[in-house]
């Protein structure tokens, strides 16, 4: 009688389920990437079982001849899953090569059944051992597309987030804006910053800009070059600035690259440079008399 | 070959000296990379904060140079041989500059910049040395007291 290709890998998969996957983590623990500092043993035991499941699932109907394709319906299943828990490991600090063993690590289990199952039939054994290697080898290899992917999606929503952290202009009050500058301030970013900041001069009708460079750690020629630039453009809008937070440090440095702030006004702290803003479009700061 | 240089470095200091990192310079990443890496060593043997800001700025100034007059390089950093000073060298290989005197000259610039970086690093560090061929690129060798 002709047997499907998957009967006996199902077979197994049927009647020893926990014993795999108590075997598979104890692959696992022996190949030491079973990350017990990241996750119980409970956690563990309960993502490979779902993944077992899933896995169990597919084989039974996406398996045709000894075809296969993970991209099909009826691995659905298992590509939720390992979503799911690749999404884990990575927030967690798994590695690559610790997500793919984790997943080729299922081979010792299967092959120690199918072995076990069909000692006398050694073609059916070679045939069947070469699918579980293809099916668990296609598995590994969606498991690091995965990992990979949620990777990528991670910096690249950091990136997003850190380009709009760098550029927020804020009004303070009527007719003055403020710039907070942090980190670095390459070409690219200064380029960034002035489009957004002579926008926001337009829109808000400003008379002063601070900016604040309190968050900027390196202030060399380029960056200063970028800073002047910029107070000169807003002078052109017809607006002051005044760059604030120059630490004592960023002040020697400066002095000594032998750089030349000009006419653009300087202070040491935002607040001071508050307090001359406010007074230039005609506020003083008072103390209430209750206080 | 001409072979022109200026400054002054110890070369008994560059003896024993262990490399503590080595880096490509390509993007302005790198720039930050390297200034950072050299603001990390220098706080782990207890520089002071003025310090470090002032030699991480002359990195910063010398490794863009690397970048955009020269093109890209490398740089590395080293610590000498009696725990004394930070070594850091920059090469490219560029075009190399013609004449380093006037490169030097404050407020001379080939590219559009202030003028001011090679003459402030010069000043930012306590050794400060470069040798260019023009044709073969530029090494520029820096040092701070720890």
């Amino acid at each position: 009688m002709p047997q499907s290709a998957t009967a006996n890998i199902l077979t197994i998969l049927e009647t020893s389920f926990s014993g795999i996957v108590e075997e598979w983590l104890g692959t696992q623990v022996k190949e030491g990437v079973k990350r017990s500092d990241l996750f119980s043993d409970a956690e563990s035991r309960a993502q490979n079982q779902e993944l077992l499941k899933a896995f169990a699932k597919g084989v039974r109907t996406g398996v045709v001849g000894e075809e296969f394709n993970l991209d099909d319906d009826a691995w659905e299943d298992l590509r939720a899953v390992l979503s799911e828990v690749s999404k884990e490991r990575v927030s967690r600090g798994v590695t690559p090569t610790e997500m793919a063993t984790f997943v080729l690590a299922l081979k010792t289990p299967l092959f120690n059944r199918l072995e076990a199952m069909l000692d006398v039939e050694q073609s059916v054994l070679i045939r069947d051992v070469l699918l579980v290697t293809r099916l668990v080898d296609a598995f590994a290899i969606y498991t690091n597309e995965i990992f990979i992917g949620e990777r990528d999606q991670i910096i690249e929503r950091q990136r997003q987030e850190m380009l709009e952290l760098s550029t927020p202009v804020v009004e303070l009050w009527d007719r003055v804006l403020t710039l907070p500058l942090i980190g670095t301030l390459d070409s690219a970013r200064a380029q960034e910053v002035m489009e957004n900041l002579l926008q926001t001069i337009l829109e808000r009708q400003a008379e002063v800009v601070i900016m604040d460079i309190t968050g900027v750690g390196t202030v060399d020629t380029q960056v200063a070059q970028h800073l002047l630039r910029a107070a000169a453009a807003v002078r052109l809008m017809g607006a002051e600035c005044i760059i604030s937070g120059i630490s004592p440090m960023i002040a020697q440095t400066m002095v000594q690259l032998g750089i030349d702030v000009g006419t653009v006004s300087t202070r040491s702290s935002i607040r001071t440079a508050l307090s001359d803003a406010l007074q230039r479009v005609g506020y003083v700061i008072q103390k209430t008399e209750a206080s | 070959m001409r072979l022109r240089s200026c400054g002054v470095i110890d070369r008994k200091q560059t003896a024993n000296r262990t490399l503590l990192a080595a880096m490509p310079l390509a993007t302005s990443r790198d720039v930050v990379a390297a200034r950072q890496a050299v603001a990390r060593f220098m706080k782990d043997r207890g520089a002071s904060a003025l310090r470090i800001t002032r030699f991480a700025t002359a990195v910063s100034e010398i490794s863009r140079n690397a970048i955009v007059h020269g093109g890209g390089g490398d740089i590395s950093i080293y610590l000498d041989g009696r725990n004394e000073y930070l070594h850091v060298e920059c090469r490219d290989t560029g075009p190399g500059i013609e004449d380093v005197t006037l490169a030097m000259t404050e407020g001379y610039t080939s590219g559009g910049g202030l003028g001011r970086g090679l003459g402030g690093a010069k000043r930012l560090s306590h050794g400060f040395e470069i040798h260019s061929v023009p044709g073969e690129g530029t090494l520029v060798s820096m040092s701070v007291k720890l």
